[in-house]
Formats: C-alpha cells, sequence, structure tokens
C-alpha cells in the first residue's frame, strides 16, 4: 500500500478532512446526548434536595446574591401546604484540596441544619472523599446543626475533622457557612420573594411590564 | 506473529505498564482503588479498540508528516464521545470516572499504539492488539489499584477485609511508585521463570 506523498496540499487536505469529520461527528453526538445529561444531572439535583430537605409538595427555585461576593447561589425553598419546612441551597468552595467542591445544603427557616449532602468534588479517593454519606458517616454531624449556637467555621472547633484531610473538612465547613451566611443575611427577603404568593404577584408584575414593553416598542 | 500471540503478549511479556511502562501518568494517578483502576482500564481499552481500527483504516491516506496531529485528532474525539455518552447513559459510572476521562487523551500508550502498530498492520490485528494491550493495561491498574487498596485502605473493591486505618502511604502518591516497582520486579520475575 503507497503512502500519500507529504506535499503542502496533501498535508493540508488531510488535516482539513480528518478535523471536519471530527467536528461533525463530535457535534452530532454533542446534540444526542445533550438532553440526557442534562436530565441526568437535573435528576441528580433533584435527589439531593430531597435528601436535604424535609418532606414537601411544592419547590420554588431562585438565584440570591451570596454574601460575600457577586456570585449568587441556588436557594430551593420547600413547602408543604404554603408553609416553609425547608431551604436547600446549591453552595460551593474554592477550598478544596483538588478543586471546588460543591454540594447541597439543606436549613430548618429557622437556621437550623437539616443535612447536607455533595454534589460533586474532586477529593483524593480514600481520605477526602469521606465528605461522601456512602464512604463515611463524617457529615452526619451537621444534621441539626444549629450554626447560631456552635460555629461552623472549621477553626473555631465545633466540627469533627477527617483525619488526613484536613483541607477538605475546611473547605466542606466553608461551603455549609457560604450557605447559612448568604441565607440569613437576606432571610426575611429569601423567605418573602420566595414564597408561593409572591411567584403569582412577580408573574403579574412580568405581565404588566411585558404590555408597557409592547406600547413603547408601537 | 498469530493473532492470539498478539493477543496475549500484552499480558506478562509486552505488558503496557509492566514491561513498556506506557501510560503510566494514569497507572500511578487513578489507581487508588481496585474499582478505579478496573473502570478507568476498561474505558481506555475502548478508546484503543476504536482508535486502533481508525488508524489502520485511513493509514494509508496520511501523509507521513501529519500522521501525529491527524491521530490525535481520532484520538481525542473518542475520548469525548466516550465522555459525553458516558455522561448521558450511565451518570453512576460517570459520577466514579467522570475525573480519569479526559486522561485518557493524554494517554501515551493509545497514541504509542496508534504509532506503532495500528499504522502498520490491518485492522483486524490492529483490533486484537487494542484488546490485548487494553486488557494487559486493565489488569495493571486493577493489580495496583487492589494493592494500594488492600494495603491503603483495608478494603477491596470497597468490601472491608480489616478494621481500622490502613497505610495512608499507600493511598497517597508515593504508594504509587512503591507498588508499581515492587509489581514490575514480581512480573520480571514471572517472565523469567516462563522463559525458562
Amino acid at each position: 500500500m503507497s503512502k500519500k506523498e507529504s506535499t503542502f496540499l496533501n498535508m493540508v487536505l488531510t488535516l482539513v478532512i480528518v478535523a471536519s469529520v471530527a467536528a461533525f461527528t463530535l457535534a452530532s453526538i454533542y446534540n444526542v446526548t445533550k438532553g440526557p445529561i442534562a436530565e441526568a444531572r437535573e435528576a441528580a439535583k433533584q435527589l439531593a434536595i430531597s435528601q436535604v430537605v424535609p418532606d414537601f409538595d411544592e419547590l420554588i427555585t431562585k438565584k440570591f446574591k451570596e454574601f460575600d461576593g457577586n456570585d449568587s447561589l441556588e436557594f430551593n425553598l420547600a413547602y408543604k401546604n404554603n408553609e416553609l419546612v425547608g431551604i436547600a441551597v446549591a453552595t460551593y468552595t474554592n477550598r478544596g484540596f483538588s478543586g471546588a467542591i460543591r454540594a447541597m445544603a439543606g436549613f430548618y427557616p429557622d437556621g437550623v441544619i437539616y443535612d447536607v449532602v455533595h454534589l460533586e468534588h474532586a477529593e483524593t479517593p480514600g481520605l477526602g472523599d469521606k465528605i461522601e454519606k456512602s464512604k463515611s458517616d463524617w457529615s452526619d454531624q451537621f444534621i441539626g446543626f444549629d450554626p447560631s449556637e456552635k460555629s461552623l467555621i472549621f477553626e473555631d472547633g465545633d466540627v469533627d475533622e477527617i483525619t488526613a484531610a484536613t483541607i477538605t473538612a475546611v473547605a466542606y465547613c466553608d461551603a455549609i457557612n457560604r450557605a447559612y451566611q448568604t441565607f440569613m443575611e437576606n432571610r426575611e427577603e429569601i423567605i418573602r420573594l420566595s414564597s408561593p404568593g409572591a411567584e403569582a404577584q412577580d408573574s403579574a408584575d412580568n405581565e404588566d411590564n411585558e404590555l408597557i414593553t409592547q406600547k413603547e416598542g408601537e | 506473529m498469530g493473532n492470539l500471540k498478539i493477543f496475549t503478549r500484552a499480558f506478562i511479556k509486552e505488558n503496557p505498564v509492566f514491561i513498556l511502562l506506557l501510560g503510566l501518568c494514569p497507572a500511578l494517578g487513578v489507581t487508588t482503588s481496585a474499582g478505579n483502576g478496573l473502570g478507568m482500564g476498561l474505558a481506555t481499552t475502548f478508546v484503543l479498540v476504536m482508535s486502533n481500527i481508525v488508524v489502520s483504516i485511513i493509514k494509508s491516506q496520511i501523509p507521513n508528516k501529519v500522521r501525529i496531529p491527524s491521530f490525535i485528532v481520532v484520538i481525542a474525539s473518542f475520548v469525548t464521545i466516550v465522555s459525553l455518552v458516558m455522561e448521558a447513559f450511565m451518570p453512576a459510572l460517570f459520577d466514579a470516572l467522570g475525573l480519569f476521562i479526559p486522561l485518557i487523551v493524554v494517554n501515551c500508550l493509545v497514541m504509542g499504539r496508534a504509532e506503532a502498530f495500528a499504522s502498520k498492520n490491518n485492522t483486524f490485528k490492529a483490533i486484537i492488539d487494542g484488546m490485548g494491550m487494553g486488557l494487559g493495561f486493565t489488569l495493571a491498574l486493577t493489580l495496583l489499584g487492589g494493592l494500594r487498596e488492600i494495603l491503603g485502605a483495608g478494603a477491596i473493591f470497597g468490601l472491608t477485609i480489616f478494621e481500622g486505618d490502613g497505610m495512608l502511604v499507600f493511598v497517597l502518591a508515593p504508594g504509587a511508585f512503591i507498588g508499581l516497582g515492587y509489581l514490575i520486579a514480581i512480573n520480571n520475575i514471572l517472565k523469567k521463570t516462563t522463559e525458562n
């Protein structure tokens, strides 16, 4: 079998063809998998929420600006019979041993922790991955933890550490604390804006706005 | 070389990790447990077989001077495909392995086999070679992962063998080097006895 000559035209053509075929294949596969990937992520999120708040029949999701930065955290307020029973906050920290850790922290309306589960992390397997519920009961210590009495700042000593993975433990506390501080700072506002009534009010406002913009458009 | 020989030589005589010392980055990095090693090995095997097939088909159409970039595009495409498909249809497996999938692309084993074998042999032989090398790689990673998991965490495939703390060093990076060193030594002894 004779190889193609390495002329300039041959080389350019080959690379263009190889790259285009690869790009086309990847684009089609991405299109096929886009939906299922989004569904799988949503399912994982819903599962995490149901683990960190009491039984609920209505969930309202809103984003609020976090207490010490410009980013925002996603608050999922869980209602049962129109009464607020728990708040699940999708929180994160950048202080992990290997990059960011994302977690879902659940609170009772008064700020006491219901439970916390991790969503994503890249901590050392065998050491830092003890933050996972399936690997260790370490994170069970947060069940019923009252941050107004005990401190979520790891260095204050109220949280047990993970042997040989102190950085991970510190980071996980930082993530929970971020959710707690953000929640407590704007507790009234978050609850007011996210109550089932406010939702209806909001959409009514939006409709009004749309009418106004339409008029301006004319 | 017979087809069976192409397949079996990858396990002991030309094991990619123990003898050729190819693909050491994932071999050392992800083998903190037997399960991780097995998963990484199988994912690599798939990419290896697929890229070997494509490379052996297009080999005569690729001018020599641009063969390396062309092979890299082929390999990277398959790695991305594995990553996307796994996240979409096997989210549980992706949770455990997602981190390691992009690492396959920098695995010189895949590139090495494309360059050294698939670009010189026909498709059928390239498939056999990809499977042999991939499974040899899987075997090595599972062994190393198992060794580190038993010594470091007192468990195998997540099942506890003995209670209490294991030797921490085996979970951390130095344990990978120590474990690999001993496994290479054992493999050399095995190789000598089979030759005699």
